[in-house]
C-alpha cells in the first residue's frame, strides 16, 4: 500500500491526537500513525492527569508559554469530547519557611503570565479548606484553574474526532524508516508506506529515533520514568485540591492527586532512565512516594495502595519543548513535550496549525467539521430510573460484564464500537477491570465478547497488542 | 437456567453458589413457601462449577464428587422445592423499607431491572480473589499475571491454558489445584512460592497436588519483582525473614512466562455494606449472631461471604442453618437476642458466630492464628477438648451442647486454643 497525504502525524499521543483532531478542521488529508495497538497506551495513559494552571513555569520557556492557553481551551474541549474534566484547583503547600518566599515568587510569576486567580493562604485558611492535610504545613498558593481529567478518554476521544472528519488511523503501524519523497517524505511501515508533504514527529519518547531516521538529529530524549500509586477507595474525599510542594528545576514534585473518578493517586517519582521500555514500578519508588506525601498528609498509608504504574516522559536536552520545522523538507518535530505537555497539548496543536501554515501548507476550512463526539455510555453514573429505561429497551444493559464498576455488556460493545481492540482497551474506555478484583470477574466475559465483535479466536485476544497474549489453545502444538 | 422471578417472597436469597442454593433448601424445609435465588452466571452453583476435580462431599454426602456433580445435586434438590432459582441476574443494591421489609434490585438479562421484596434476606454472595495491588509486587505490568481461579475458568470452562511455563505464588488450595491441573495440561509449574513458614492451603492438597507431581513449594519465599515487556518473561524470588520482610541479598531469578497469584480470598461484601451491615474487621464478613443475622434485622448471611471456609461442605452445613433461621423469621418466628458474646482469646484468629444465646446446641467455626501441635481448645471454663494438630489453613468447627451453656453465667465466652507452636512438617516443602 502507498497513499499520498497532505499531513503524516507520526504518534498517537495526545500530541499527535490533538494535531490530527485540529487539522482536520481544514481540506486536508491526514494520517494518524500509532506503533501501538491502540492510541493513547504510551506516556499519555500513565500520565497523572492534571491540568495546570501555568505559573510555575516561567514564559521565557515554549512550555511556559503553551501552558496557559492550553489551560483555557479545556473547558470547550471537554464540552464537545465529552471526557472527564473538572476544574478542582490546586495548592503548592510549604513545607518550610523558605518555602513561603518561593510561593510569593510562584504567584507574582503566574499573575504576570495571567494565570486566573492565584491566591496566597494562611495556615488557618489552609486548616480550614483542607482539613486533612498536615498541620506543619505554612502556608499555601491556590490556583483555582488547575482541574483534573482522565488522559487516556482525552486521547481516544480527540482520536475519535479526528477521524469522525476524516484523518485515516493506522495502528499497529511502527514507521521504520523515512526517506525523501518529491516535495515530502514517505514513511515506510509494516502497513504500507504513508507519503505526506509534512511528517509531524509526534513519537514522543521515540521522538530523537524518528528525528534520526528522517536524518534530522538535532535532539536527545531522555526518559524520565514517574511512578505512581492508586489508593482505596477508603481514602474518597481526603482532599479536595490537588496538592504540590515547591517545584525543583527538575521536578514539579510528588503530588497528592484526587482523579476525575474521586480515587486518590499519590506520585510521581522522577528518575532519568536509559531503557526507552522501562516502566517498570520499584520497591525504592514506592518508599519515596509514600515517605514524601504522609509529610503533607499524614492519613495516607503505604497499605491503602491498590494498583502502582509507571510512565516515561519525553525529556529533550535543553529542557523544553522542540516543536518546529528542520533541515529535512517537510519534517516538523513536535518533541520533548514533557510536563505540562498534556495541558498545553490543545495549544500545541494550535501553534503547529499556525505553523504549518506559515511553511505553506494551504489551511481552507471545512463547512462540515464535527467537533463532537457522542459520550460514551456510563451505566453507572445513570439515575435509577434511567438505567432502568435503559435495561427496558435494550437487554444488553442488564447484563453485567465487571461487577465492581456495574459495567453492563452495551457499555462494553459501545467501547468496541469507539475503537477498542484490546482489553486494556476496553478498560481505559469502560472502567471494567479497574475495580477492586483487577479483572479476575470480567476478565473471561470481556475476552469473550471482544473475540466475537473482533471475529477472533479466544486465544487470540491480548491484554495491550503486541505479544501481550492472554492465555493459549488448549490442546494446539505448542511454539517454541 | 429455567427461572421464574414473580412478585414478592419470603426468602430472597442473593448468590447461587453452594451456600445461596443450601439457604435456599434450608429456608423451605423452614416452612418459607416462597423462595427465590439470584444467580449473576448463567447457571447456579457458583465457582463450584469450575471446579471440576473431586474432593467434594467427604464430610456431607459421605462420598466423594466433584464440584458440577455436587452442586447438581444441590440445584436439584431446590428445583424439586418449588424454589425459584433465576440466573444472568444481578443485585445492584438491596435496602430496607421503613416498614422491615427487605428489598434487592435485580438487574436481569432479558426481564429489565425491578425490584423485588421480601420478607427475609440471605447474604451469600462468597468471596473474591486477592490481586496483585494487595501485594505491591513491584515491576512492570504485563500480561501472564493472573490470580488461580482466573487460571481455573480458563481451563476448566474456556479451553484455554494461561500459559506455558507457570510459577504460583501463594499457597491456597486454588493454587495447588491448579498446579496439579497445570501439569496434567503438560505445562510446567516450576515453584509454588509461599511467604509464611507454612503453607495456606489443605494438607491433602500440598500432598496430592504437589508432592504427587513433584512440584516444589518452597516456604518463607516471596516474589520481589515481576519482569516482561508485554507478557512476563521472569520473577525474582528472595526468601523472608522472620518479620516477612524479604532478604534482597539472597533473591533470585526465576523463568516463567506466567505469575498465578494464590494469596488469598476476601469475602465479597460490597452489597452488604450498601446496605449498612456491621463487618468484622478479621474475617471482612458480617458480624453474626447465634442464628447467622448480621446486625440488620432479617438480614442473614452465610458461607464464604460471611468468613472464607476451605471445605464446601461447611458451607453448605453453615448455610442450611442461616436458611432455617431466615425461613423462620419469615415465617413469625421470633427468638430472644442473644445474650453471650464470644471472644477469640489465645491463638484464636477469629470465631463465628459473634453471640449465642442458651437452650440451644451451636456450631462454632474458627481458625487458629499458627500452626499449633499437640493442640486443645478451651471453652471458657467450660470445656477442654484435645484436637491434634491445628493449622490456620483448616478451619475447625466445635459443637456447644446446650448443657455447656446452661452452666455458664458470664456474658462473654472465651475460646482460647492450646499448644505448643508447631515447624512446617508437610510433603514436598523446601526452605
Amino acid at each position: 500500500m502507498s497513499e499520498r497525504y497532505d499531513v503524516v502525524v507520526i504518534g498517537g499521543g495526545v500530541v499527535g491526537a490533538a494535531i490530527a483532531r485540529e487539522l482536520s478542521r481544514f481540506r486536508l488529508r491526514i494520517a494518524l500513525l500509532e506503533r501501538q495497538a491502540e492510541v493513547g497506551f504510551g506516556t499519555s495513559k500513565t500520565n497523572s492527569g492534571i491540568i495546570h494552571p501555568g505559573h510555575d513555569t516561567s514564559s521565557a520557556t515554549l512550555k511556559g508559554r503553551l501552558v496557559v492557553r492550553g489551560n483555557a481551551l479545556y473547558d470547550r474541549l471537554a464540552a464537545e469530547l465529552h471526557f472527564g474534566f473538572r476544574r478542582i484547583g490546586q495548592l503548592n503547600v510549604a513545607l518550610e519557611p523558605a518555602d513561603l518566599v518561593a510561593l510569593e515568587r510562584l504567584k507574582a510569576q503566574g499573575d504576570a503570565k495571567g494565570v486566573p486567580g492565584l491566591e496566597l493562604w494562611d495556615p488557618a485558611r489552609l486548616r480550614r479548606e483542607e482539613p486533612n492535610l498536615s498541620r506543619e504545613l505554612r502556608g499555601a498558593l491556590h490556583a483555582p484553574s488547575a482541574g483534573v481529567i482522565n488522559p487516556y478518554e482525552l486521547v481516544f476521544a480527540l482520536v475519535e474526532s479526528a477521524a469522525r472528519n476524516g484523518v485515516e488511523l493506522a495502528v499497529d503501524c511502527p514507521v521504520t524508516a523515512l526517506a525523501a519523497d518529491g516535495d515530502g517524505l514517505a514513511a515506510h511501515t509494516p502497513r504500507g508506506v504513508f507519503r505526506g508533504r509534512f511528517v509531524l514527529n509526534c513519537a514522543g519518547v521515540a521522538s530523537d529515533r524518528v528525528a534520526a531516521l528522517a536524518g534530522a538529529a538535532t535532539f536527545t530524549i531522555t526518559p524520565r520514568k514517574g511512578e505512581e500509586y492508586m489508593l482505596d477507595k477508603r481514602l474518597l474525599g481526603l482532599v479536595r485540591r490537588l496538592v504540590f510542594p515547591v517545584p525543583s528545576p527538575k521536578t514539579k514534585g510528588t503530588l497528592i492527586i484526587p482523579t476525575f473518578d474521586g480515587t486518590i493517586m499519590v506520585g510521581p517519582t522522577a528518575e532519568d532512565v536509559l531503557d526507552r521500555d522501562d516502566v517498570a514500578t520499584t520497591a525504592r519508588g514506592a518508599r519515596e512516594v509514600f515517605a514524601f506525601v504522609r509529610r503533607l498528609c499524614p492519613s495516607i498509608d503505604p497499605r491503602d495502595a491498590i494498583t502502582a504504574f509507571a510512565g516515561l516522559r519525553a525529556v529533550a536536552d535543553g529542557n523544553d519543548f522542540v516543536i518546529g520545522p528542520t533541515s529535512v523538507r517537510g519534517f516538523v518535530n513536535v518533541a520533548g513535550i514533557q510536563s505540562p505537555g498534556l495541558t498545553a497539548a490543545p495549544a500545541i496543536a494550535e501553534h503547529v496549525r499556525d505553523l504549518l501554515a506559515a511553511e505553506g501548507l494551504a489551511l481552507v476550512a471545512k463547512p462540515d467539521f464535527a467537533p463532537e463526539v457522542r459520550a460514551p455510555a456510563r451505566f453507572a453514573h445513570l439515575a435509577p430510573e434511567v438505567q432502568e429505561a435503559l435495561a427496558a429497551r435494550d437487554p444488553r444493559f442488564a447484563r453485567v460484564v465487571c461487577r465492581c464498576e456495574l459495567v453492563t455488556e452495551a457499555e462494553i460493545d459501545d467501547a468496541v464500537d469507539h475503537g477498542a481492540r484490546t482489553l486494556d482497551g476496553l478498560k481505559f474506555r469502560t472502567r471494567a477491570g479497574m475495580g477492586r478484583c483487577q479483572g479476575g470477574f470480567c476478565t473471561p466475559r470481556a475476552m469473550e465478547i471482544l473475540a466475537r465483535r473482533l471475529g477472533v479466536p479466544l486465544h487470540a485476544v491480548t491484554k495491550r497488542g503486541g505479544g501481550s497474549w492472554i492465555a493459549l489453545p488448549m490442546g494446539a502444538e505448542q511454539e517454541a | 437456567m429455567l427461572g421464574r422471578m414473580e412478585g414478592d417472597y419470603d426468602v430472597v436469597v442473593v448468590g447461587g453458589g453452594p451456600a445461596g442454593l443450601a439457604a435456599a433448601i434450608g429456608a423451605r424445609d423452614a416452612g418459607a413457601t416462597r423462595v427465590l435465588v439470584v444467580d449473576r452466571e448463567d447457571e447456579a452453583g457458583g465457582i463450584l462449577l469450575q471446579c471440576i476435580h473431586a474432593g467434594f462431599g467427604l464430610h456431607y454426602f459421605k462420598e466423594e464428587l466433584t464440584g458440577p456433580e455436587y452442586a447438581e445435586r444441590f440445584v436439584a434438590r431446590a428445583l424439586d422445592r418449588d424454589i425459584d432459582v433465576v440466573g444472568s441476574a444481578y443485585v445492584s443494591g438491596a435496602g430496607l423499607d421503613s416498614d422491615g421489609t427487605r428489598r434487592v434490585r435485580v438487574m436481569r438479562e432479558g426481564h429489565g431491572i425491578r425490584t423485588v421484596r421480601s420478607r427475609a434476606m440471605v447474604l451469600a454472595m462468597g468471596c473474591r480473589e486477592r490481586t496483585r495491588g494487595a501485594l505491591h509486587i513491584p515491576g512492570t505490568r504485563p500480561a501472564g499475571v493472573l490470580t488461580a481461579g482466573l487460571a481455573q475458568r480458563f481451563v476448566n470452562v474456556m479451553g484455554l491454558l494461561p500459559g506455558r511455563r507457570v510459577a504460583i505464588l501463594g499457597s491456597g488450595d486454588i493454587g495447588l489445584i491448579m498446579a496439579r491441573r497445570l501439569t496434567l495440561e503438560g505445562c510446567e509449574v516450576v515453584g509454588v512460592f509461599e511467604l509464611m513458614p507454612f503453607s495456606n492451603g489443605l494438607t491433602r492438597n500440598v500432598v496430592q497436588c504437589l508432592g504427587d507431581f513433584g512440584i516444589p513449594l518452597h516456604l518463607s519465599t516471596t516474589v520481589v519483582e515481576i519482569h516482561g515487556q508485554d507478557r512476563v518473561d521472569k520473577i525474582t524470588v528472595a526468601p523472608v525473614g522472620a518479620d516477612l520482610a524479604p532478604d534482597l541479598s539472597r533473591c533470585r531469578e526465576v523463568a516463567c512466562d506466567t505469575l498465578l497469584l494464590s494469596i488469598g480470598l476476601v469475602p465479597e461484601n460490597e452489597l452488604s455494606q450498601g446496605l449498612g451491615v456491621e463487618l468484622d474487621v478479621v474475617t471482612q464478613g458480617p458480624r453474626v449472631s447465634s442464628t447467622l443475622e448480621t446486625s440488620l434485622p432479617g438480614v442473614f448471611a452465610c458461607g464464604n461471604v460471611l468468613h472464607v471456609h476451605d471445605l464446601c461442605d461447611y458451607v453448605t452445613e453453615e448455610a442450611l442453618l442461616a436458611g432455617r433461621f431466615a425461613g423462620e423469621l419469615a415465617g413469625g418466628v421470633k427468638r430472644p437476642r442473644d445474650n453471650i458474646r464470644v471472644v477469640p482469646g489465645d491463638n484464636v484468629r477469629y470465631c463465628v458466630p459473634h453471640t449465642l444465646a442458651p437452650g440451644r446446641e451451636h456450631t462454632i467455626y474458627l481458625r487458629s492464628e499458627r500452626p499449633l501441635r499437640p493442640a486443645a481448645i478451651r471453652v471458657g471454663d467450660l470445656v477442654r477438648r484435645k484436637l491434634g494438630f491445628v493449622t490456620p489453613a483448616e478451619m475447625i468447627t466445635f459443637r456447644i451442647k446446650p448443657d455447656v451453656l446452661d452452666r455458664f453465667h458470664g456474658e462473654a465466652l472465651r475460646i482460647d486454643l492450646l499448644g505448643e507452636p508447631a515447624g512446617p512438617h508437610l510433603a514436598g516443602a523446601e526452605p
